[in-house]
């Protein structure tokens, strides 16, 4: 928490397009219809354009609450959906920590360490088994 | 009970917006008492449970901060109001999975597991009232989960 | 010399005392500067003894006007409690029992109760003697908060050192580029397991390791709590982008986890630290030449 305390975000979250790839960066405190904003801007996104993947770096976050954390695995589902996979990448310990106490383990996001790792794999092909860096719960 | 500077607050809860406020008052609070990192994390985050439970299932209401000690450790009171329909049946909104709107159905009983000290207080059409504390640099408190 | 209202009519018995103990905080705080407690705390000077006393008095008299003589958790000790710690601390440190400083702490009433008969001259008898109840009921308290505050500080002292033989207790060793080991020894208790979490969670992200081993070779027995932790430990690192592996099961640990029928679910294990460096390497690419038949095995 180098930055101090975070000061709440207007408006839309900026989307990054790295290639193939989106890539969006959440800083600070995001209030809630920022995050249906950007769930709703990143499917229109994908639909729009050909993306194979989407990464959400969030190590600038201090807080994921049961709503954001619904938020991150929906975005997962709809890219699913739309043949693309999302990352969610730099989850910081006291976040992970704190979600697992909550009982939100979001079993079904893929998850990095950094945004290098996440685009990373996102490189590889769709191997389940053998994917780096991130696990993947089977039912 | 004694009060400290920083930490004594009111603060509405009427939108979204007012998450903001909650979660940023409370990490600033906890931070000013002493607490760890990954203590103060668990308490913004119950925080931002609970006064989303306010918003949404209380049609808003109130957070009142306040500064408490006991034998000399120091703790963090947060008391959440709402003026609204009441929850009918506690245990099962205690119950992870239940939800009656939104989330992942782990308002009530997440943010329990999130704090030291938790206290819920409603009854169908008087309101709700969720009181929580933790305390600095203590044990996590026993598990009491099955 | 303010005006003192002689009629007695000033409220309560309480009240009183508060108007009493403010009026001569000034001759208490003389008098206390000669007693023990303070005389050997507040060596700069006389005036420093004096002060100190003045602020104990003050605190008193606050407490007093409140009605709350019995209560210790009254707002008008806030003030005092650091500074009664530190002359208890001060006192401990000459090496006086706890006992000891709790009868020089009884030794400040006397010179007040004497003062207070000496003030309150001409009040009615009955009147007098509950003031003087109220006025010892509050030095009692007082006592109460001083020791109260001094055994917080032993409390304070121990959980500090706790937590450093914890932190001490749970060493993370970098195994390879990527991999981070925690060799557990001992009984796991919620404390220490949080401990171990936090440690490894960090020195995951310091190291960049995307693999995380927690070694229970040393851990004497896997409950339910225990197993609880491990999981927990293994989906924070999860949701980190890490992997975490828990190694050293041993046979009787493995019998027991059954025995208990505890589902470690998702949770990744090997028999040993070696065998789970192994299937790390392997994930993270690496080829393990010229294995030993009963070496690093690959998954």
């Amino acid at each position: 928490m180098s930055e101090g305390f975070s000061r709440p975000v207007a408006g839309h979250v900026p989307v990054l397009r790295l290639g193939d790839v989106l890539l969006v960066t959440l800083q600070g405190d995001l209030h809630d219809t920022m995050a249906h904003q950007l769930q709703q801007d990143l499917s229109e996104t994908i639909a729009r354009s050909r993306v194979r993947g989407v990464v959400i770096d969030i190590s600038g976050v201090e807080m994921v609450d049961s709503f954001l954390g619904r938020v991150l695995a929906e975005i997962a589902a709809q890219t699913e959906l739309l043949a693309a996979r999302t990352v969610v990448a730099g989850m910081r310990p006291a976040v992970a920590i704190t979600l697992v106490e909550l009982g939100l383990t979001l079993p079904g996001l893929r998850t990095a360490l950094t945004t290098e790792a996440a685009l990373e794999l996102l490189a590889q092909p769709i191997v389940p088994s053998r994917a780096g860096g991130v696990r993947e719960e089977s039912p | 009970m004694h009060t400290g500077a920083g930490v004594e607050a009111r603060l509405p809860i009427r939108s979204d917006m007012d998450l903001v406020w909650v979660r940023q008052h409370v990490r600033q609070a906890a931070a000013g008492l002493g607490f760890g990192l990954v203590d103060q994390t668990k308490l913004v985050t119950a925080a931002s449970e609970l006064a989303r439970n306010t918003l949404v299932h209380g049609g808003g209401g109130l957070m009142e901060a306040s500064h408490v000690t006991t034998g000399g450790t120091d703790g963090l009171r947060l008391t959440f109001s709402d003026t609204g329909p009441g929850i009918p049946d506690l245990d099962r909104a205690l119950s992870d999975g239940y939800t009656s709107g939104g989330g992942l159905g782990m308002g009530l009983g997440g943010a329990r597991r999130l704090v030291h000290d938790f206290a819920v207080e409603s009854a169908p059409g008087s309101g709700t009232t969720v009181r929580v504390t933790s305390w600095v640099s203590r044990p996590p408190r026993p598990r009491e989960d099955a | 010399m303010p005006e003192h209202d002689t009629g007695g009519t000033l409220g309560t018995p309480e009240q009183e005392v508060a108007g009493f103990l403010r009026r001569r905080s000034e001759q208490i705080a003389q008098r206390w500067a000669d007693e023990p407690l303070f005389r050997t705390v507040f060596t700069v000077s006389r005036d420093e003894a004096v002060e100190a006393g003045k602020v104990v008095a003050d605190a008193l008299a606050q407490v007093a006007g409140t009605q709350r003589v019995e209560d210790p958790d009254a707002a008008g000790f806030t003030g005092v409690r650091e500074q009664l710690a530190r002359m208890g601390a001060a006192r401990s440190r000459a090496g006086l029992s706890a006992t000891q400083v709790s009868s020089e702490l009884a030794a400040l009433l006397p010179p007040v109760e004497n003062l207070l008969v000496a003030d309150l001259e001409g009040v009615e008898p009955e009147r007098l003697r509950e003031c003087s109840t109220a006025l010892s009921v509050l030095m009692g308290t007082l006592r109460l908060v001083a020791m109260q505050t001094a055994l917080s500080e032993v409390q304070a002292l121990t959980d500090r050192q706790r937590l450093q033989l914890l932190e001490v207790a749970t060493p993370v060793i970098k195994l390879w580029d990527g991999i981070v080991a925690v060799p557990l020894i001992g009984t796991l208790d919620s404390a220490r397991s949080q401990v171990v979490m936090e440690t490894l969670l960090e020195a995951v992200v310091d190291q960049h390791a995307r693999f995380a081993i927690l070694d229970i070779t040393g851990v004497p027995t896997v409950d339910s709590l225990v197993a609880q932790h491990l999981m927990k430990t293994v989906a924070a690192a999860r949701l980190m982008g890490a992997e975490c592996v828990v190694s050293g099961i041993r046979p009787a640990i493995a019998q027991t986890i059954v025995h208990l029928g505890l589902d470690l679910g998702t949770v990744k294990t090997r028999a040993s630290l070696a065998d789970a460096l192994g299937y790390c390497l392997h994930e993270l690419g690496a080829n393990i030449v010229n294995a030993a038949p009963d070496g690093a095995g690959r998954r």
